[in-house]
């Protein structure tokens, strides 16, 4: 053997020793100088799970729940785990062919892939989850059923107060700096909306550890990083859902809004807004549609008219007149004109409903009759007042006693999107009439009429004012919040007391028994209860709108005002029906029943009938019905066409909670998913690049 | 007790305290990688596990171990060539006789169990290496020789290629170690590096800018010898040819041999080691070798992906045993067999897996001592043999692991899942000890 071979094991050392710090430094690099593999090794791992607090419900003033959480049921699917599965016996379950299982299992796993779970049918109807939920394990584990939370509306009604949660948009989810989360629910109208804080709780997070296929296997540091979720706390409102429920009744089939205060609180015990809808059309699966549809009639069920609707008051601002002469000390209540029929001191006389001497001897009496002269004479002399400079500045002061008694302005109520409604200022007029103009030009504001409009909201507040003799509270739906935190300030704006008018009491109680006499021998009578005082003022008033272009007057709005019982005042009702003729005619009545409803708890017989039959009126102006129609007509033509399925023509439509139901038809229209053409099977490698790599850039930098 | 002391009398014990720690590091690295929350004894009796069954092969490898401690070493130099050639009628037998498991077609079973003739056959090569090259009538001096023992290396080689296992045919390459040691000129060692160094070139750079670049160099090499070549013209001639070879092997012999010879997938993975893409050519490919290179593409990245994820999340000192996600979870496919090193890099972290790196080191360079201390020809080489062999599968396995190395399906010796594997690396090292623990009954 040659020796000098020998020195060769050096080299051979030397080649195992190099290769092997080679390999040392490359772990060096990898597992000390590359934290990457860290937060990629987490974000394999483990999955950031937001776990949802039930959201808070709402009482009424009697500890009824009237927005709750209730439950729907999914039935879920997972392809991959689907062997051996009796799918017949699903089908005939879920009253489904073959080949619609098949479509919707292809499309289950073009959706979601063959390890994640996918919905395979939503929302399950009460039969199929019974029948489901007994044979569930005969399709385990492929199937299985998921609980899922929804918001439920047991007594239908309120939705325009209540509001409904939606998914976040991306709007939403830049203005609030990413606090929610594509996918999440939040308050999108009403006190869902403007209580959305106090509702939705505190979310919290689960670290959950999954394995390559995505399974879960367990919680992260056994659950070291997990916050807990909170609930919602509840909110106990003033509504009373009864009357809550009388009040849509009534306006179920009408255009128009009640609303119902209790004025020593300023806490609203009804707010209907006509034409109603089933606020459970918008919580489902099929709350898009619903929506669109509700969006797209021409009625506007979705418009709260109770704080959106701006109308002339009419009759019915004028105890506020009388109010703003009084306290500017232009008149006392022994002020009286004569009046014959009609105002004559501008330029057009003003007709007056009566005609006889004597009925606007005093400012008790002109308020009973309703007298037009009477108003406008002491809107003028409010307007010329001597202690202002001109006309001008009787106007602007005018104005300011409007605004203080909630007109022209928002009063704060606890829902979002409330308008001001409308009194206008003096520029107006200098713009209108070229700075020539006094207070016989717009004398009409002394009537309701002229350039003056109001939310039924603020005419209830009017109400509550002369109520309490010249105060108010701004109206709200919330009296207590459930627990306590410091996020309650939001309650704070509705414990002021907002002092509006300087008149000593006695005054007031010559507005209130003026506004009795309305009741008990005025325009009123029809709104009078047995054995409780009522005072009140009917309005009608004269509005326009424009029908195919051309400016028409309409039939007219039907108001009635009214607070009771008069001395010791627990309820304040405004009641508008749009194009109802006069006042007296259908919102008194209503009103009066609201009051009833709440004072007495029950309806006498007389009222039962009467709101039989005022329930059954439609009173829907016939421009607004023709429109609804071809617009629906169009849309069903759109469903017949793509289902190609004719009887969708003849069905309904859902508007009130009458008929709230959607057309079975319609509801099955086919998804359109399905048609993809069938992915090709991938095998196993390619699954596992293709669906399990989930690139969850979130969750990294959640984590980091 | 008497009869034990002749056993163990001359037994190297830091080799078997070496393997003894590292098969103990294999069984818990494996249970590392499998434990699904079981119940343990069960878990470790029950031959359902992957770990108890490694715990079994263990204990069948022992008991053969101790056989061989038994025989008489001169059982091993007689029968080397015996075993060599019934070895080459085994490999011979896969080819009518195999069954395809996971795509190779080197495996022959029945009932249930498995020969992998190939693996097995590392032991045979290295006994009849060992033997031809400590022939008294070999000089290895001569090329013929040096023919010889390349074809006893390379005939089984070539043959586990066909059957489709080229991590284990690449294996065989390491016993050229073995010849360096007993006088394999260097430079077929350095030409051999080099050739490897131009292959990896050939697929780093554009194929021009290499042509010009391998110009530069021999222009350069010109250049820096001028003297030499103005006294010695042939001397200019030798670096044109060798330039001439490069460039040749660059454009012509490296393009041939990934088109014409290895199956697309390979290619990609050599691709897909340096990291580049690999330039599908749909001209000369059909659809499906296209369809079959994403795939395997996809599935190796990912492989390698995870594998560096889990290895590089264990940071300094790892998470700890049983605390790796990604070795827990499955995220890291063959984790238990090929990829076993993850376990260690996650849950152990850097210091860990140096500290197995050193093992393996320390074991190397004592099996090299003992090597050196041989009187016998035939037991030198045999050492190296193991030396080699072993080298080539940790340096490989480790390097697919962190990515330096294309993904070729060789176990880490001693840990990695599986009897056949584990029963070879065993036989391999206790014949060793058993021929060291004789070392001195042999005469020259």
């Amino acid at each position: 053997m040659p020796v000098f071979n020998q020195s060769r094991q050096t080299v051979i050392r030397l080649i195992f020793l190099s290769v092997f710090v080679i390999l040392i430094a490359r772990l060096f690099v990898l597992q000390l100088l590359s934290p990457q593999y860290k937060l990629q090794a987490l974000d394999n791992a483990v999955e950031r799970k937001t776990i949802y607090p039930d959201r808070g419900l709402i009482f009424d003033r009697n500890g009824k729940p009237i927005l709750e959480n209730t439950v729907t049921h999914d039935l879920m699917l997972v392809p991959n785990q689907l062997k051996g599965i009796d799918t017949l016996g699903l089908c005939q379950a879920l009253g489904i062919d073959s080949a619609e299982f098949r479509q919707r299992l292809i499309t289950a796993i073009i959706r979601n892939g063959r390890y994640r779970p996918s919905v395979f049918e939503a929302s399950l109807s009460m039969d199929k989850f019974v029948k489901l939920q007994e044979n569930i394990y005969r399709f385990e584990p492929g199937f299985y059923l998921q609980d899922r939370p929804i918001r439920s509306y047991p007594y239908r009604a309120a939705e325009h107060l209540l509001g409904y949660i939606g998914e976040v948009d991306s709007n939403i989810l830049r203005k609030t700096n990413y606090f929610y989360q594509l996918g999440d629910y939040m308050g999108l109208t009403g006190i869902e909306r403007y209580y959305e804080n106090i509702l939705m709780g505190q979310r919290g997070v689960q670290y959950r550890i999954k394995d390559n296929k995505n399974r879960l296997v367990g919680n992260y540091e056994n659950g070291a990083y997990d916050t807990a979720a909170i609930a919602g706390r509840n909110l106990r409102t003033f509504l009373d859902i009864d009357v809550q429920i009388l009040a849509e009744k009534f306006l179920a089939n009408k255009l128009g809004a009640i609303v119902a205060i209790e004025p020593k609180t300023g806490g609203i015990i009804a707010m209907a807004s006509g034409p109603t809808y089933d606020p459970n059309l918008l919580t489902g699966s099929e709350r898009k549609r619903n929506f669109s549809w509700l969006l797209s009639d021409t009625a506007k069920p979705l418009f709260n008219r109770a704080i959106k609707g701006q109308y002339p008051p009419g009759s019915t601002i004028k105890p506020a007149q009388a109010l703003v002469a009084l306290d500017e000390g232009v008149i006392t209540p022994r002020y009286g004109v004569g009046c014959n029929g009609a105002y004559y001191a501008c330029r057009r006389p003003i007709k007056c409903t009566e005609k006889w001497t004597g009925h606007a001897a005093n400012l008790r009496l002109a308020i009973a009759h309703s007298c037009n002269s009477y108003f406008s004479s002491i809107y003028r002399l409010a307007l010329d007042n001597r202690a202002y400079r001109d006309v001008d500045e009787g106007y602007a002061h005018w104005r300011k006693y409007m605004n203080s008694f909630g007109l022209g302005v928002r009063l704060g109520i606890d829902i979002p999107s409330e308008d001001k409604g409308l009194i206008v200022d003096t520029s107006y007029y200098n713009k209108l009439y070229n700075n020539s103009w006094n207070s016989c030009t717009n004398v009409y504001n002394g009537i309701g009429q002229g350039e003056m409009q109001a939310t039924p909201l603020q005419m209830a507040n009017l109400m509550c004012i002369i109520a309490n003799k010249g105060y108010y509270y701004t109206p709200h739906f919330v009296d207590s919040i459930d627990g306590r935190s410091e996020a309650d300030s939001i309650l704070q704006p509705f414990h002021v007391r907002h002092e509006v008018t300087h008149i000593p009491d006695s005054i007031y109680q010559i507005v209130q028994l003026g506004m009795q006499d309305v009741i008990e021998n005025g325009t009123g009578r029809i709104a009078r209860i047995e054995g409780i005082s009522i005072a009140g003022k009917t309005g009608t008033a004269e509005n326009y709108g424009k029908i195919n272009g051309k400016r028409e007057k309409l039939e007219d709005h039907s108001w009635f005002v009214c607070f009771a019982p008069r001395e010791n005042p627990k309820i304040a009702v405004a009641v508008i029906v749009e194009n109802a003729g006069f006042g007296a005619t259908w919102a008194g009545p209503i009103a009066r029943m609201i009051m009833e409803k709440y004072l007495n708890d029950t309806l006498s017989e007389k009222s039962k009938l009467d709101s039989a039959r005022i329930a059954e009126k439609e009173i829907i102006l016939p421009v607004v019905k023709q429109k609804r129609m071809k617009l629906d007509s169009i849309r069903r033509v759109k469903i017949a066409l793509e289902m190609g399925d004719s009887s969708v023509l003849h069905n309904s439509i859902p508007a009130a909670p009458d008929a709230p139901k959607l057309d079975r038809n319609i509801e099955k229209r086919p998804n359109t998913e399905p048609s993809l053409p069938p992915k090709k099977k991938p095998d196993s490698i390619r699954a596992i690049t293709m669906y399990l790599r989930r690139d969850d850039d979130e969750l990294t930098n959640k984590l980091a | 007790m008497r009869n034990n002391n002749e056993i163990s009398k001359g037994i190297d014990w830091t080799l078997v305290l070496l393997y003894l720690v590292l098969s103990a590091i294999g069984i818990m690295s494996i249970f590392a990688a499998t434990y699904r929350n079981e119940d343990l004894i069960p878990g470790f009796l029950s031959m359902k596990t992957d770990y108890s069954r490694q715990l079994v092969y263990l204990m069948i490898s022992l008991v053969l171990g101790t056989f061989i401690l038994l025989t008489d070493s001169k059982f091993f130099t007689a029968t080397a060539n015996l075993f060599y050639f019934s070895g080459l009628v085994l490999l011979l037998l896969v080819f009518p006789f195999h069954t395809e498991v996971k795509g190779t077609k080197s495996i022959i079973r029945f009932a249930s169990f498995q020969l992998q003739p190939a693996e097995l056959c590392k032991i045979f090569v290295n006994l009849a290496l060992a033997k031809y090259l400590s022939r008294i009538d070999t000089d290895f001096t001569r090329l013929r020789s040096q023919l010889i023992a390349a074809a006893i290396v390379l005939i089984p080689a070539i043959m586990s290629i066909l059957q489709s296992e080229t991590g284990l045919a690449l294996v065989y390459f390491s016993f050229f170690l073995v010849m360096y040691r007993e006088g394999l000129p260097s430079i077929v060692l350095v030409v051999g590096f080099s050739l490897a160094v131009l292959v990896i070139a050939t697929l780093l750079l554009e194929p021009n800018l290499l042509a010009v670049l391998l110009t530069a160099i021999a222009l350069l090499t010109v250049y820096l010898m001028r003297r030499q070549v103005r006294r010695d013209k042939s001397l200019l001639i030798g670096i044109a040819a060798v330039w001439f070879i490069c460039v040749g092997i660059q454009r012509f012999a490296v393009p041939f041999f990934f088109n014409n010879v290895l199956k697309p997938y390979q290619v990609q993975r050599i691709y897909a080691t340096v990291g580049r893409d690999f330039p599908v050519d749909p001209a000369i490919m059909s659809e499906e070798d296209i369809r079959k290179i994403e795939d395997k593409k996809k599935a190796s990245s990912y492989n390698v992906k995870q594998s560096k994820i889990a290895i590089g999340s264990g940071g300094f000192i790892g998470k700890g045993l049983l605390k790796g996600t990604q070795t827990r979870y499955d995220f890291v496919p063959e984790q238990r067999t090929d990829f076993i090193f993850c376990t260690i890099g996650e849950g152990f972290g850097f210091v860990g897996s140096t500290i197995l790196l050193l093992l393996y080191l320390v074991l190397l360079f004592r099996i090299i001592i003992v090597a050196e201390r041989q009187r016998s020809t035939f037991s030198r080489c045999y050492a190296y043999g193991v030396a080699a062999v072993l080298f080539f599968h940790v340096a490989i396995n480790v390097g697919m692991t962190v990515g330096l190395v294309p993904v070729i399906g060789i176990p880490l010796p001693f840990l990695s899942y599986g009897g056949t594997a584990l029963i070879t690396f065993t036989v391999l090292l206790f014949v060793l000890i058993r021929l060291d623990a004789d070392r001195q009954m042999v005469l020259r």
